[in-house]
């Protein structure tokens, strides 16, 4: 009851916190999305860049968030960009692995349609893999964005805002409803954006599979 | 200096391909394909038939030797023009999923840059030339589409640049009999009209006495021989071609000639009205298979309409068959290459 009588009293501190959060989520997985791509691309070409580029990727997935938080601290301070290179760090590897899976889940035998109809290879990328492959690419994109959501929350911790401000403070002054009062706009954010970007999913998917 | 005749359309001179790893797919195929013939590549799994062809389009580039096509050394044209400018169709067909009928077929046209309304023209012609009513297909997309319908969108699709040469690796190769024998018919009778130059690959010999105005055998990368359908039958050149062509190749070369080819004049004996009878436009086969299932030596032959044209007896088959083969003759110097033992 009390999350509902503070989220009615601060209906504009809990919408910029969410606005803010939002925020560093998209633009993190925006960014996240144009560095993995074509580093996808590349690992699927080049199959001696797999080895290194899961490594380095791996490496954002497997250190704790907070870790990796930290490790911003020291170069990029307090503040903004830390927390945003720290959530993009996360977001790479679904979409990354997603961009790869998808590309090496096309037939041979349609590349090969494409090459010997004589479309060169920026083509055959551009107008048959890639518009295959975005399902499975906007799958590792919802992933991505989903946990970013999650891992937004963590930068409140080093004065990067969000709904994780309210969540933490909640946490510190033992007050359930201010730390629901963050929570479940984030809960409500996260499924949103999952069920969004799964709708958009299923949309293109639509004509390749379904009468 | 032109080497080629204006007639030959494609040549493979001395053409060899080792894959890395040393595995050689081609062995030294020399071959000349004539404007406007279907030649068919047959062999077993893996007797470098695929190889051969892919050649051609520069899928696959030749360790040695090499190919012109419309007398020009393919090494020096480039591929991406090369492939835009030739039909490729293959066993998988390889339509694209996400691309509806209309915008598969559109595909050449639109990378050659017609313009729209022009493409479209030929989307609709194309459909109708491979029996499906552009109103109802154009706008679906592969998935709707049973085994052989894909397949004549694959052929709409290759034709849709008007390439003089088409390359068709197993195209019906995934079909049931029944389609597959409607797409043998229809397939003859647009190449009856179009007069393509055709590349044809297939593992099933019937298949390629259906289609071919010639066949080349290969075996283990080696081009065996090269010949009519009838010829082939008759004649194989080496042992592997003997196997290939099986057991009954006599009764496959019966099958390429019609009763009409062994049709005598009625004996004096009145035809037993009430007996087997068959048509003259049935094939030989059809005629011997009824004459022993029947236990007879000769059967009236009766017009589509039922009336009595003549009969046609065992004897008279014979005759045909050695007549067959009496007729073979190597059609000029365009083939022969590869024909010896
Ligand atoms: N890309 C490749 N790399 C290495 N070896 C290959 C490659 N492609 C084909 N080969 C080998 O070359 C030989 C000829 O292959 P090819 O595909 O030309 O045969 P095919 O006559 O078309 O057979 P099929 O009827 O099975 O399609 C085979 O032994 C095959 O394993
Ligand atoms: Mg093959």
């Amino acid at each position: 009851m009390g999350v509902l009588s503070y989220m009615a009293e601060h209906p504009g501190h809990i919408l910029a916190l969410t606005r803010a959060h939002l925020w560093i989520s998209l633009l993190a997985t925006g960014i996240g999305t144009v560095l993995s791509i074509p580093l996808g691309v590349l690992v699927h070409r080049v199959p001696a860049t797999r080895a290194p580029a899961l490594a380095l990727v791996n490496a954002g997935q497997t250190i704790p968030s907070l870790a990796l938080l930290g490790l911003m601290l020291p170069v990029f301070g307090i503040g903004f960009t830390s927390a945003l290179l720290a959530i993009t760090a996360r977001a790479l590897l679904p979409i990354l692995l997603n961009t790869y899976a998808g590309l090496l889940s096309i037939p041979r035998s349609t590349i090969e349609a494409a090459r010997g109809m004589g479309m060169t290879d920026p083509q055959i990328l551009w107008r048959v893999e890639f518009p295959l492959a975005l399902p499975v690419i906007l799958a590792g994109i919802r992933t991505a964005l989903v946990i970013s959501i999650g891992v937004a929350t963590l930068a409140a911790y080093i004065g990067a805002g969000g709904l994780g401000d309210l969540i933490f403070q909640g946490i510190a002054m033992v007050d359930a409803p201010l730390l629901l009062a963050g929570a479940i706009p984030t809960a409500i954010l996260a499924f949103a954006a999952d069920g969004l970007v799964g709708w958009i999913e299923r949309r293109l998917m639509r004509p390749m599979t379904s009468g | 200096m032109s080497c080629s005749s204006p007639t030959i359309a494609i040549t493979l001179d001395r053409v060899s391909k080792v894959y890395p790893g040393g595995h050689v797919a081609v062995r030294d195929v020399t071959l000349n394909i004539q404007t406007g013939e279907v030649l068919v590549l047959v062999g077993t799994s893996g007797s470098g038939k695929t190889t051969t062809m892919k050649m051609i389009n520069r899928l696959v580039e030749p360790t040695s030797g090499s190919i012109r096509v419309g007398g020009e050394d393919i090494s020096k044209i480039n591929p991406i023009q090369l492939r835009r400018s030739i039909g490729y169709v293959i066993q998988e067909i390889g339509l694209f999923p996400h691309m509806t009928v209309a915008k598969n077929i559109a595909l050449v046209p639109s990378l050659k840059g017609w313009p729209k309304p022009r493409q479209n023209e030929r989307v609709a012609e194309l459909l109708e030339l491979v029996g499906l009513p552009p109103d109802q297909y154009a706008k679906k997309h592969p998935h709707q589409l049973s085994g052989g319908q894909k397949q004549r969108v694959g052929v709409a699709r290759a034709l849709a640049g008007d390439p003089d040469i088409l390359l068709m690796d197993e195209p019906f190769g995934a079909l049931d009999p029944i389609t597959r024998g409607q797409l043998h018919e229809e397939f003859l009778k647009l190449q009856r009209r179009l007069r393509k130059t055709i590349v044809f690959v297939t593992h099933d010999m019937l298949e390629a006495i259906r289609l071919a105005e010639r066949i080349a055998v290969m075996d283990g990368g080696v081009l065996e021989q090269v010949g009519t359908p009838r010829e082939v039958l008759a004649h194989p050149a080496t042992r592997r071609v003997a196997d290939l062509v099986g057991a009954d190749a006599t009764l496959k070369l019966l099958g390429l000639c019609t009763v009409e080819q062994a049709l005598e004049a009625l004996g004096a004996e009145s035809p037993d009205a009430l007996g087997p009878v068959i048509r003259s436009g049935d094939s030989l086969k059809d005629a011997l298979l009824t004459m022993v299932a029947c236990g007879r030596a000769s059967l009236p032959v009766v017009n589509v309409d039922g009336t009595l044209r003549g009969r046609v007896t065992l004897q008279g088959l014979q005759t045909a068959l050695a007549g067959q083969e009496k007729d073979r003759r190597p059609q000029g110097a365009a083939r022969g290459q590869g024909t010896h033992a």
